[in-house]
């Protein structure tokens, strides 16, 4: 069940429109599960008849009505599988008989008992977010709520996200299968959390976002294309996800965050996809547009108050990006924004990246001093990034072989394929004796 | 997080090989992976796997001087040999390593466990980490 992107000039209405009449059929018929999979129907059936038939007056009705009679034609079938079964329990023959397949008494129950009072024209504003708090929930699995939230809210196909995880279709499909399971046993109702939830909750979400956003980030060979599109999925989750709640800062600070990391796309791999260092990079290709926004985003939600995490990475991604230069970069700034940031979270890469600024802003010997704490750590001590960050700071304090040493050993832990490479090469450089190249 | 889980055999009539086993321990063997990995798939974490053809068949290649392939029998000194894998997609290092104690246990003689040794290895598939 795949639909073609590329070629069908509705997708992007289409997936926007998912959540919307997903909620609607939810309200109506209740079962997420079935109804996401009636959804996914409509969706498909869109695909191949607005091309011939055109764009239908009304697509959110006509997408609303057609996964409604998916439903309708789902929950009969089921009303007939049970009472076949119970017949055939109930034959001492134990023949199979055909049942009727209309006008059985128990489906116009099933079916007006969920909303009658509702039409299903209705979609209520906030069904997107109830159906990210649905699929986000702390009860699934990072793995699984990625997955779950990409098919129910964005509207993708079990196959593109398959493709973009580099899994088999049968395995995505499973995944979200058993996702909808846990949904259904952990009984969470399609409602909005409550007030004394919603904080943890929406925190999930966020979470679940940026795991997808930070999926779009891995580049394997020939593969690199899909995965970027995950990236642009997450802003557009994020993005809807932020004019619903406008008031919700940290919403803001991580849409911020990702268009000011994603603007800097372009800048961050060379011609081979091999990692280009922040330092290095051609700052022209970097994309404006998105640093505009990003930055008006950000300032404008830190002087609201009630600054979270994913402000001040977005605060400090700012500083980054407004640097004409590498060396215009403000790092006393940057200082100040990891400072704040490390007395908010417990988080040793945030404590690691306080060590970069503090070497970058008082010296190596500073930055070196401030990474033996991290040795001592029990979450990230022999991380490949606490080795990176030293070799760095070695070479910068002169103490070539003992970087060598460190970027190799950093190189020989990491699992991503680009950053071993660029570690490799930073190692092989500095043995082949060119050091001048970095400051 | 994508781990490579090898299970390596030791070759020929080792204390696991396998022309000892009665028809009923194949049959309980081969039920046991069939399961196994049927189990990963309805997880939604199988990504590949694997039987590998025996040992007796397999080549060592290299390219000649002309870039055409020379090829050799397998070293019989060899002890172990890859006898098949499984790629699975989890959300942590610890779930790889249950999966792999799940596959060490399967059932040999006597259906008695076999304790193999399964090397897990991550697949290079993280996200770099912009600096």
């Amino acid at each position: 069940m795949t639909r073609q992107p590329a070629e069908f000039r509705h997708e992007n209405l289409l997936r926007e429109l998912t959540p919307q009449v997903l909620g609607a059929v939810i309200r109506r018929f209740g079962d997420f599960g079935a109804a996401e999979d009636a959804v996914q129907e409509a969706l498909l059936a869109a695909t191949q008849q607005w091309p011939k038939e055109g764009l239908p007056e009304n697509p959110r009705g006509w997408l609303i009505h057609v996964a409604a009679r998916r439903m309708t034609d789902h929950l009969r079938a089921e009303a007939a599988r049970r009472r076949r079964e119970t017949e055939v329990a109930s034959d001492p023959s134990r023949e199979p008989r055909v049942v009727p397949s209309i006008g059985l008494p128990s489906l116009a129950s099933l079916v007006t008992n969920a909303g009658a009072a509702r039409t299903l024209r209705d979609t209520e504003p906030d069904d997107t977010l109830i159906l990210l708090f649905m699929c986000c929930h702390p009860a699934l699995s990072p793995s699984s709520a990625v997955a779950l939230t990409l098919r129910a809210v964005g509207g993708l196909t079990t196959a593109e996200i398959a493709r973009a995880f580099l899994v088999p279709e049968s395995t995505m499909a499973q995944r979200i299968s058993r996702a909808k399971q846990s949904i259904r046993t952990s009984g969470v109702p399609f409602s909005m959390p409550t007030r004394e939830e919603r904080s943890d909750r929406l925190a999930s979400v966020l979470h679940v976002l940026y795991l997808i956003f930070n999926e779009g980030y891995t580049s394997s060979f020939g593969t690199r294309l899909q995965r970027t599109e995950l990236s642009g999925e997450a802003i557009r989750l994020t993005r809807a996800t932020h004019a619903l709640v406008p008031d919700e800062s940290e919403v803001a600070g991580l849409l911020a965050l990702m268009l000011l990391t994603d603007a800097r796309r372009a800048a961050r791999t060379g011609p081979d996809g091999e990692l280009i260092p922040l330092d290095k990079q051609d700052r022209s290709l970097w994309d404006q547009a998105s640093i505009a926004e990003g930055v008006e985003l950000i300032s404008r939600t830190l002087s609201k108050g009630a600054v979270g995490p994913y402000q001040l990475q977005a605060a400090i991604a700012a500083v980054h990006d407004e640097a004409q230069r590498s060396e215009d970069t403000d790092w006393p700034q940057i200082l100040a924004l990891y400072a704040l940031l490390t007395r908010m979270s417990d988080n040793p890469m945030v404590a690691l990246n306080h060590a970069i600024a503090v070497g970058m802003v008082h010296g190596p010997r500073a930055g070196l001093d401030r990474l033996k704490a991290l040795d001592a750590d029990d979450r990230v001590a022999g991380h490949y990034r606490i080795a990176a960050v030293r070799a760095h700071l070695l070479e910068r304090a002169g103490e070539y072989e003992a970087a060598i040493e460190h970027y190799r050993m950093a190189a020989e832990r990491t699992t991503s394929i680009p950053e071993r490479d660029y570690l490799t090469s930073q190692a092989a450089r500095l043995a082949a004796g060119e050091t001048a190249n970095d400051e | 997080m994508k781990f490579m889980l090898m299970m390596n055999a030791p070759r020929g009539n080792g204390e696991w090989g396998v022309s000892s086993w009665t028809p009923d321990d194949l049959k309980n063997h081969i039920a046991f992976m069939k399961t196994f990995t049927g189990d990963l798939a309805s997880r939604g974490e199988l990504v590949a796997a694997e039987g590998l053809a025996a040992p007796g068949q397999a080549k060592l290649v290299r390219a000649g001087k002309d870039r055409r392939p020379i090829t050799d029998g397998i070293f019989p000194e060899s002890k172990e040999f890859l006898a098949g894998y499984w790629i699975v997609d989890v959300d942590s290092p610890d779930r790889a390593y249950e999966i792999a104690a799940g596959a060490s246990a399967a059932p040999g003689k006597g259906g008695e466990p076999l304790y193999m040794p399964i090397e897990v290895r991550e697949v290079m598939s993280a996200p770099p980490v912009e600096v």
